[in-house]
């Protein structure tokens, strides 16, 4: 916006930080408070349920899972090496990993809708029972928030990437933040793909 | 924490503020953020107005049971008569509008986004464009819960606190998009909005007043109000997220078909509920009151910083114990998410459970007490300037304690036993948000009036004002007491049925007539605030009242992007010298 407002690419002296990283910050605490209520409800249907499958793995398919678990595991690698190119000054390196993010957050998309229409298929929806409501709700707004990131990031490496010839510093801290957004996407994941899928 | 460099990148030679923009860019699309606040503070007015238009014709229904309401009655329904189903929908739309799309957004998103900027010395919130889209959520919010009245069973009808199973049986639709389109999901809908707002203005407003401080402002020189609104700001933040995903799953209940809320075997008019059971309605209360319970005191806090900003300038005299008000707000910020189940004594959820929040709720009270101490030791010895500003303020001191207090019996599990669902709690909670909270908006109001317009609002309009609605409001609520004391349950549609109804129910004609006369109080005000802008007496300086604070050093109106020369910040606030001379933040010189 206007240049009257500070530490929109150099750190606060006392916070260290950016404004827009203080923001994110924020918004990932906020962020924990709403699938923190999510995981909360699923512990109690859980332990409150008449019929809970014994194991995840009974009804859900752990390999797709598994793939999806390397595919967002690499995504997350791959923005950091986007971000750390952007801190190289090579903007080409940053497309390449940011691309490849991208794709991978696809891929984690596609392989959801594998899983999704495969239970649609065999007659498991939401009302079925409350595991089902449960893994639809959970799984469902995890991907809600790859699709928001996804978003983001096509952004970033499309028309937002102009930033980059005139503040060099504030797309990298735009990167950045893009990064802590991914890095919970899939810490998020990292926590229901052994809640659902494995216990 | 005090060591901040002044790095701001002032002498850029670009043109801003100057030149002018659109109609529709300066006024409506805005990301000044004082326009923001402006644009809040008047969609939150009309809130206020309709929320409390919905109680005025319920107050008819309960002082004159199944009497038709005269003149507008027709409008309403054939007979005239204020149906159940309208009564249940009002009940509930009262207290979501009075709530989530009044009192919050006057608070914090008018409050907050016009004062925190200024007070911290910022040319504008940290994120204009959020902050701007922030309203607009709101905006929208606001618009699916009033649609919500359109749909073909009504608004919700289940209460504020929308209790699951109730809520999710309560006029169901056929379909999805027929289960979308009623009450109770709109109002789902509207608050998933809401929370996304408050969520953009909290992240906002943190960053804002911590990143934004002019040189000079260390976190121990801020103005109770920036405390106050950072704290607020935290609490929506942390308890709203919570609340959208019960939102969520109430939504997937009535629309998905899921079980989340809704029981094995629950049978609903004679037939089994069509769902595969399951679910836990007490988690709904749960999450609901993870939110709602730090909801109180979103509501409280602003108007303690409010009344703290407005008690300073008005003693002229430093506010006693400062810290100590900052820690105890602090600690009840913190203290605010540990309590919630106090509200479900009655859920049956056990003695050990109940013990604990019993026990933290009597821990709450104390930083309340010393809020309220440390205001009253302000006014001991100070010879203070009568207002109409701190008329509103120093109302706001017994009205809240009377609040306050009145909660210790709810916050004890035996004697919630009895007063748990009565009139007694109505008239609790509505001591700290009614008279209390907004008798300290109104006190902001006049307060900052000649910084947002440049001009006075009248004196005489004001105190009129002040005296009807200072009596007006006492004979709503008190009665409430007495009558919540007998038994008397909160949502009765009709209270005579029961024969300790029918004894309370003069009581009910007393707090009827009381509202009127409340509702007819506030015609001055609103006069006054409309007719002021333009006629009333201009403020000679920019610094009418003799304040302390960064606001006031800007001009009146402050222009856009606030600060025509740097300010910066040399001593604490509120430091008024024993000679009386006035020693603002901004001026350097002992």
């Amino acid at each position: 916006m206007s240049a009257l407002i500070p530490y929109i690419d150099e750190p606060h002296p006392v916070t260290g930080v950016t404004n827009a990283k203080l923001g994110m910050w924020l918004f990932l605490a906020s962020e924990v408070m709403l699938f923190g209520a999510l995981f909360s409800t699923l512990i109690i249907m859980r332990t409150s349920a008449t019929d809970w499958p014994a194991h995840g793995s009974d009804v859900l398919n752990v390999p797709l899972a598994t793939l999806n678990t390397v595919f967002l595991i690499t995504s997350s690698v791959t923005i950091v090496l986007s971000w750390a190119a952007l801190k190289m000054k090579d903007l080409k390196k940053f497309k390449f990993n940011m691309g490849l993010t991208i794709l991978l957050s696809f891929g984690f998309l596609v392989i959801k809708y594998i899983e999704y229409t495969s239970k649609f298929h065999h007659g498991h929806f939401p009302s079925t029972s409350t595991f089902y409501a449960v893994y639809f709700t959970l799984t469902g707004l995890h991907g809600l928030h790859v699709i928001g990131g996804i978003i983001t990031n096509l952004y970033l490496i499309g028309p937002g990437s102009k930033m980059w010839e005139k503040e060099p510093e504030r797309f990298t801290g735009r990167i950045e933040c893009a990064g802590l957004y991914w890095h919970f996407v899939d810490l998020v994941w990292i926590f229901l793909f052994p809640a659902l899928y494995l216990l | 924490m005090s060591h901040d460099s002044h790095n701001h990148s002032h002498g850029h030679d670009h043109s801003h503020g100057g030149h002018e923009l659109p109609f529709w860019r300066k006024y409506i699309f805005s990301t000044d953020h004082k326009v923001i606040g402006l644009q809040y503070g008047i969609t939150a007015v009309f809130f206020l107005l309709f929320g409390f238009s919905l109680m005025l014709l319920m107050r008819w229904q309960l002082a004159f049971p199944k009497q038709a309401i005269p003149l507008i009655g027709k409008l309403f329904t054939e007979d005239g008569v204020l149906s159940p189903e309208l009564y249940n929908q009002f009940g509930a739309m009262h207290g979501t509008i009075m709530v989530f799309l009044g009192v919050v957004p006057l608070a914090v998103g008018a409050f907050g986004n016009y004062l925190v900027p200024l007070q911290v010395g910022a040319h504008d919130m940290a994120f204009p464009k959020l902050n701007m889209m922030s309203y607009w959520v709101y905006f929208v919010g606001g618009i699916v819960m009033l649609l919500s009245f359109m749909t073909p069973t009504g608004a919700a009808a289940s209460g504020w606190t929308s209790y699951p199973p109730l809520s999710v049986v309560n006029g169901p639709g056929e379909g999805f998009w027929g289960g979308l389109f009623t009450g109770q999901s709109m109002w789902l809908l509207g608050m998933v909005f809401l929370i996304t707002s408050s969520l953009l203005g909290s992240v906002n407003t943190i960053v804002t007043a911590i990143q934004l401080r002019v040189k000079g402002l260390s976190f121990m020189r801020w103005p109770v109000l920036v405390w106050a609104q950072v704290t607020t700001a935290f609490l929506l933040l942390l308890a709203f997220p919570p609340l959208e995903a019960a939102g969520i799953m109430q939504l997937m209940d009535r629309v998905g078909g899921t079980s989340f809320f809704m029981p094995s075997g629950l049978v609903v008019s004679g037939e089994a509920w069509k769902a595969s059971g399951g679910g836990n309605p007490i988690l709904w209360q749960h999450l609901f009151w993870f939110l709602a319970h730090p909801e109180v005191y979103v509501l409280i806090l602003p108007a303690v910083g409010i009344v703290g900003e407005i008690i300073a300038v008005n003693t002229k005299k430093p506010l006693y114990g400062y810290k100590t008000l900052v820690y105890s707000m602090l600690f009840l910020g913190f203290m605010s998410f540990i309590v919630w189940a106090h509200h479900m004594f009655m859920t049956g959820m056990g003695v050990t459970m109940s013990t604990f929040f019993q026990a933290t709720t009597m821990i709450i009270s104390v930083p309340s007490v010393i809020i309220l101490t440390t205001y009253l030791l302000t006014l001991w010895g100070a010879s203070i300037r009568y207002t109409v500003p701190m008329l509103f303020a120093t109302a706001f001191l017994p009205m809240f304690a009377i609040g306050g207090l009145t909660g210790l019996p709810l916050g004890l599990t035996a004697s919630d036993i009895h007063l748990h669902d009565t009139y007694y709690v109505i008239g609790h909670f509505h001591y700290v948000v009614a008279p209390g909270t907004l008798f300290a908006l109104m006190a902001g109001v006049y307060h900052w009036y000649p910084k947002i317009s440049g001009r006075f609002m009248s004196d005489t309009l004001g105190k009129i004002h002040f005296w009807l609605s200072v009596i007006a409001i006492n004979g709503v609520f008190m009665p409430m007491f007495f009558m919540g004391m007998a038994g008397v349950s909160r949502r009765l549609y009709d209270q005579t049925v029961y024969a300790h109804g029918l004894a309370a129910q003069p009581l009910n004609v007393i707090m009827s007539v009381s509202a009127w006369i409340l509702a007819i109080a506030q015609l001055p005000f609103l006069y006054n605030m409309a007719t002021s802008w333009k006629w009333g007496k201009k403020a000679e300086s920019n610094n009418p009242w003799g304040a302390t604070t960064l606001e006031w050093a800007a001009s009146s109106p402050p222009p856009h992007e606030n600060f025509t020369t740097p300010v910066e910040v040399y001593r604490a606030p509120y430091e008024y010298s024993s000679n009386k001379k006035l020693l603002p933040q901004f001026v350097q010189e002992a």
